[in-house]
């Protein structure tokens, strides 16, 4: 089923042994949206992202990039260069460089020229402010360092949308403020993000449409205001007031 | 003092000609280890149940058997079902079988703690399990490999002693042939274990050397070398 979207997800479920997890998600992200899920722990956030790349293939439901049904399509590698996907404990290989960790999806999965690769790796890693660290092994670079080094090195393989899955979850509150930097820029640079984080005061600032997840289910989703302001669910009230009095309203 | 190096000097050859001897074993006790060890890796990391549950048998059954009692039911029990192997490769099977088990936890070992999450990253690059394998897991798996691997290789270098019990005219059946000659047990045997330490000590110098000129930062023990095994 053709859709204008770029991104859609249908009637997603998905189930670890007997405890299903997601339970009929329903969701579709335009070009250049920005759309934020937040929710408790172990409400199946980060489920999602790795059902859309079958990192986790999911149980039922269909995923669709543009026209691709990713669910059942036989070339998942090829909708896996298109999708790019940031980790929350960053996923660097430890034997290559900065550069070197964005360079090998360019020159061993698309079988880029070394040089052009390495071109495009440079720029990547200035773009996320970390060009001086191009040499650097991963064991060299800080938290922050490294997240932007995934970043890169999803943006390297120019996607069509990255997923970030909680990108900031395992760094200190300085370190988050330098990945989050980096990510507000790429969504007013018109990049197509869909982001799970606790970070409310990023998701209330950055997101185009906030998503709050309980249970499996998507409980409401619409413009960040009207979530933190005037949500129609209760419980998403109290989800969204009890992080904005921990972590206060802005997160900078 | 004289009369030693006199006696040390008409024993080298044939000493030397034991070390060569040595050598062969243990390089070849080695590889068979390696060609039987890897696999069995593979199989533990990759298999399903039942391979897994055969190799973790056989794995518990070379590690749990003496190698001295495994080399004699090599040389004595196989003749008896049929099977007669000369001494020489009989200890080479004992020796590289026992070692492929040793052999196959190091590498299971190194291929496991390439934490799963490079594997998913490399997979969201679009990446196959072979590409992954070859240019993300392998290349950091070998780096953690080598300093258990040359401390199993000087296990297996000091084994193939137990090979003289079975009749390979090794360095210390050579040593002995000496001694039945000389009478000299002491500085022949002193002389049988500078060489052993000369060879261990050149194995384990060849592969930090190895380790050191492929070092990368964060990955393996760091400072760590053989002797920390």
């Amino acid at each position: 089923m053709p859709t204008k979207h770029l991104l859609k997800i249908e009637d997603l479920h998905h189930s670890f042994g007997e405890d299903e997890v997601l339970k009929g998600i329903s969701l579709a992200l335009n070009k250049g949206e920005t759309k934020v899920i937040v929710g408790p722990s172990g409400t199946g956030k980060s489920t999602i992202l790795n059902n859309i790349i079958r990192l986790v293939p999911p149980v039922s439901g269909k995923i669709y990039l543009e026209d691709v049904e990713i669910t059942s399509t036989k070339k998942i590698n090829q909708i896996r260069q298109q999708i790019g996907f940031v980790f929350q404990d960053f996923g660097l290989f430890n034997h290559l460089t900065a550069k070197g960790n964005v360079m090998i999806g360019l020159t061993k999965v698309k079988k880029m020229d070394k040089k052009e690769a390495e071109k495009i790796a440079m720029e990547e890693l200035e773009r996320v402010g970390i060009g001086g660290f191009a040499d650097s092994y991963p064991s060299q670079l800080s938290g922050g360092q490294k997240q932007r080094v995934g970043i890169a090195r999803a943006l390297a393989m120019k996607p069509k949308l990255i997923l970030f899955d909680e990108p900031t979850s395992s760094l200190d509150p300085e370190l988050t403020g330098e990945v989050l930097t980096v990510m507000r820029n790429l969504a007013q640079e018109g990049m197509t993000m869909l982001i799970v984080t606790h970070e409310m005061g990023f998701a209330r600032t950055v997101a185009d449409e906030l998503i709050f997840m309980e249970g499996g289910h998507i409980i409401e989703q619409g413009p960040p205001e009207k979530l933190f302001k005037n949500p129609e669910h209760k419980r998403t009230r109290e989800f969204l007031f009890k992080l904005t009095d921990l972590y206060g309203e802005g997160e900078e | 003092m004289i009369e030693n190096i006199d006696l040390i000097q008409s024993a080298l050859p044939f000493l030397l000609r034991g070390t060569v001897v040595t050598i062969q074993l243990t390089f070849w006790s080695l590889l068979l280890g390696v060609v039987v060890g890897l696999p069995l890796a593979f199989a533990q990391v990759y298999g399903n149940k039942v391979v897994t549950f055969f190799t973790a048998i056989y794995e518990r059954i070379a590690r749990s058997i003496p190698l001295l009692v495994i080399l004699l039911l090599i040389n004595y029990a196989l003749p008896m079902l049929g099977f007669r192997i000369p001494v020489f490769r009989a200890a080479v099977l004992g020796i590289g079988l026992r070692s492929s088990a040793y052999q196959s936890q190091i590498y299971r070992g190194a291929i496991q703690s390439v934490s799963g999450s490079q594997l998913k990253a490399a997979m969201s690059l679009g990446m196959n399990k072979l590409t992954a394998f070859t240019h993300i897991i392998a290349p950091q798996a070998i780096r953690i490999a080598i300093p258990p691997v040359t401390n199993e290789s000087a296990i297996v270098l000091k084994d193939t002693s137990l090979a003289f019990t079975i009749g390979v005219v090794e360095l210390v059946r050579q040593g002995d042939y000496f001694i039945a000659t000389s009478n000299e047990p002491m500085v022949i045997y002193l002389t049988v274990a500078a060489i052993y330490f000369v060879l261990t000590t050149t194995i384990n110098l060849a592969l930090s050397l190895f380790e050191k000129k492929y070092k990368i930062p964060g990955i393996g023990i760091e400072g760590g070398h053989s002797d920390a095994y």
